[in-house]
């Protein structure tokens, strides 16, 4: 049987063997991952992300649990970075989510972000899809909230979750990176912790300020005003009331415009991050030669890194 | 275009010896592959499904417990049973030279024990990957 069928019919090896494929982005794999993203759809998607050492994939095993609890179906996919040197990665996202690897109603796969350049966008989501397809019914998407990459991946999803951990000064770290406004649901984690109060009043503060922008319904009330919910992966205080909440925000955007809205905000990104993808493999493949031959005069300022782009674009066969 | 060699690492049973699979692992990583740690005192079971859900070229068994040969045995016969032989299995640690042929017989492809350099380490999974072939 071809690994497309085995995988709608639940089997996880086929979904194994085809993220591997997804990843390693060869052409013929295509027209499969367009089947599985036609077929896919059903799964609710939650981006999750925060500074590193905020405790994102230690709250994903709770959250796992008390998705399991209700019988239902949970994929993870964590996402930690390469090494900018060799490219190799330690991805250790898992080992805080080892007590959940027996179980078939929860699938883990651990993923590098491979640099700018090699479609992370397109291997991480493509993952999604197969899950979804295989029939789980949430997908949590783990990334670290550094790095443009990171963070679109994690809006890529329907229900997105910035996790703060209190002390640190973690707070200035994910202002300066631009998560915060991202959130539909602000997690305060490490709630075990005495400082974490005021973390949550920090973020309410913000909250308050406006900072973030919602849509509103005719009688110009938000249709979805960002909670903050505090949570400990020691005492497991707030998970259930999380996993709440993000059952509440995939039912408002549903049955709101909220939902198809953002639907067709992720087809734009992806759309155009698949065909950045193509367009970047294909003008590397039909210009390294010539910019080989470039790099020389244009390192003696011989020649411009303008001109010789122009150069390059002019007679690319793309 | 082709994505880096995948490897799980992984500590079983009581084992709480994790220096060297750290080292393994960094050294694995500098070579440009991607490698899941799985922490310590994990069972033959967590590997094995591990391994399947993480689709890995190479599974990577540390012990230096003395418990290689109860532990090694119960993983080959998982990984069949889930259909999973194709994945390369290697061991490294502390193993008496007299376990290492009936350890290769049950399917562990190499052994990489006390002292192996590095860049042996590095090489030898690339050439069992090379032969393993696309799959
Ligand atoms: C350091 C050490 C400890 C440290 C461990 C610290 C740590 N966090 O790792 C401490 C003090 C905690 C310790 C405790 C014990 N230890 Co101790 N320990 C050692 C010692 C001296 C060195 C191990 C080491 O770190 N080597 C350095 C690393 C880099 O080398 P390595 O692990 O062998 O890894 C290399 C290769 O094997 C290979 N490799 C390793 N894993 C993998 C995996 C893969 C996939 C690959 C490809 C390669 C690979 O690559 C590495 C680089 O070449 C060894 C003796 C020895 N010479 O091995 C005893 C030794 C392993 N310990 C032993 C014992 C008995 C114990 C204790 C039971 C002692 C006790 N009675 O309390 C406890 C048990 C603790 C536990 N919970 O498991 C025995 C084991 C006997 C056996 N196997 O039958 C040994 C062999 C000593 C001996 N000769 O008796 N130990
Ligand atoms: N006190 C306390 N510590 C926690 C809690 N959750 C996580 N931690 C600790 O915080 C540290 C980081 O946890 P992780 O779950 O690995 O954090 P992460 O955000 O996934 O980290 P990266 O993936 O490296 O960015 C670990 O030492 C955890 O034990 C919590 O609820 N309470
Ligand atoms: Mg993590």
């Amino acid at each position: 049987m071809e690994l497309f069928e085995r995988l709608l019919k639940g089997d996880l090896r086929a979904a194994g063997r085809l993220m591997s494929r997804a990843e390693a982005g060869a052409v013929e794999v295509r027209p499969t991952l367009g089947k599985i993203y036609k077929a896919a759809g059903k799964g609710h998607i939650v981006g999750l992300t925060g500074v590193p050492g905020s405790g994102k994939s230690t709250l994903v095993s709770k959250l796992v649990e008390a998705i399991r609890e209700d019988g239902r179906k949970v994929g993870v996919i964590a996402i930690d970075p390469s090494s900018p040197f060799s490219g190799g990665s330690i991805l250790g996202d898992r080992i805080r989510m080892s007590n959940l690897a027996m179980d078939d109603g929860v699938y883990i796969r651990s993923m590098a972000t491979r640099g700018s350049t090699g479609g992370l966008a397109r291997s991480a989501l493509a993952a999604v899809d197969i899950l979804d397809a295989a029939g789980f019914d949430i997908i949590i998407i783990e990334t670290v909230g550094v790095g443009q990459d990171e963070v679109e991946i994690a809006r890529a999803s329907h229900s997105v979750l910035v996790v703060s951990a209190p002390g640190l000064g973690d707070d200035v770290q994910a202002i300066k990176a631009g998560i915060l406004e991202i959130a539909d649901i602000h997690v305060v984690s490490k709630c075990d912790r005495a400082d974490a109060n005021r973390t949550i009043t920090d973020l309410k503060t913000m909250l308050a300020m406006g900072i973030t922008v919602s849509m509103k319904n005719m009688n110009d009330k938000p249709l979805w005003q960002v909670p903050v919910v505090g949570t400990s992966s020691e005492t497991g205080e707030g998970i259930r009331s999380l996993l709440e909440t993000i059952d509440r925000h995939r039912d408002v955007h549903r049955s709101s415009a909220l939902g198809p809205q953002r639907l067709r905000r992720i087809a734009e990104y992806r759309t155009f991050k698949t065909a950045e993808d193509l367009l970047r493999g294909r003008f590397f493949a039909s210009t390294s030669e010539r910019v080989a031959a470039m790099v020389e005069r244009i390192s003696r300022r011989e020649l411009d890194p303008f001109t010789a782009s122009d150069e390059l674009m002019s007679n690319v066969a793309l | 275009m082709s994505s880096p060699i995948r490897v799980l690492l992984a500590k079983v049973g009581l084992d709480g010896h994790d220096r060297g699979v750290k080292v393994v692992a960094r050294t694995l990583r500098d070579a440009g592959m991607d490698v899941i740690y799985t922490g310590l005192h994990r069972t033959p079971e967590e590997v094995v499904y591990s391994a399947i859900q993480e689709d890995v070229d190479v599974l990577g068994i540390s012990l230096l417990s003395g418990a290689h040969m109860t532990i090694c045995p119960k993983i080959m016969k998982l990984l069949k049973e889930q259909g999973a032989e194709d994945t390369i299995v290697v061991v490294g640690g502390v193993v008496p030279d007299e376990d290492v042929a009936p350890l290769k017989e049950m399917g562990v492809k190499e052994l990489l024990l006390q002292d192996t350099p590095p860049n042996q380490i590095v090489e030898t999974l690339e050439n069992l990957v090379a032969e393993r072939g696309p799959r």
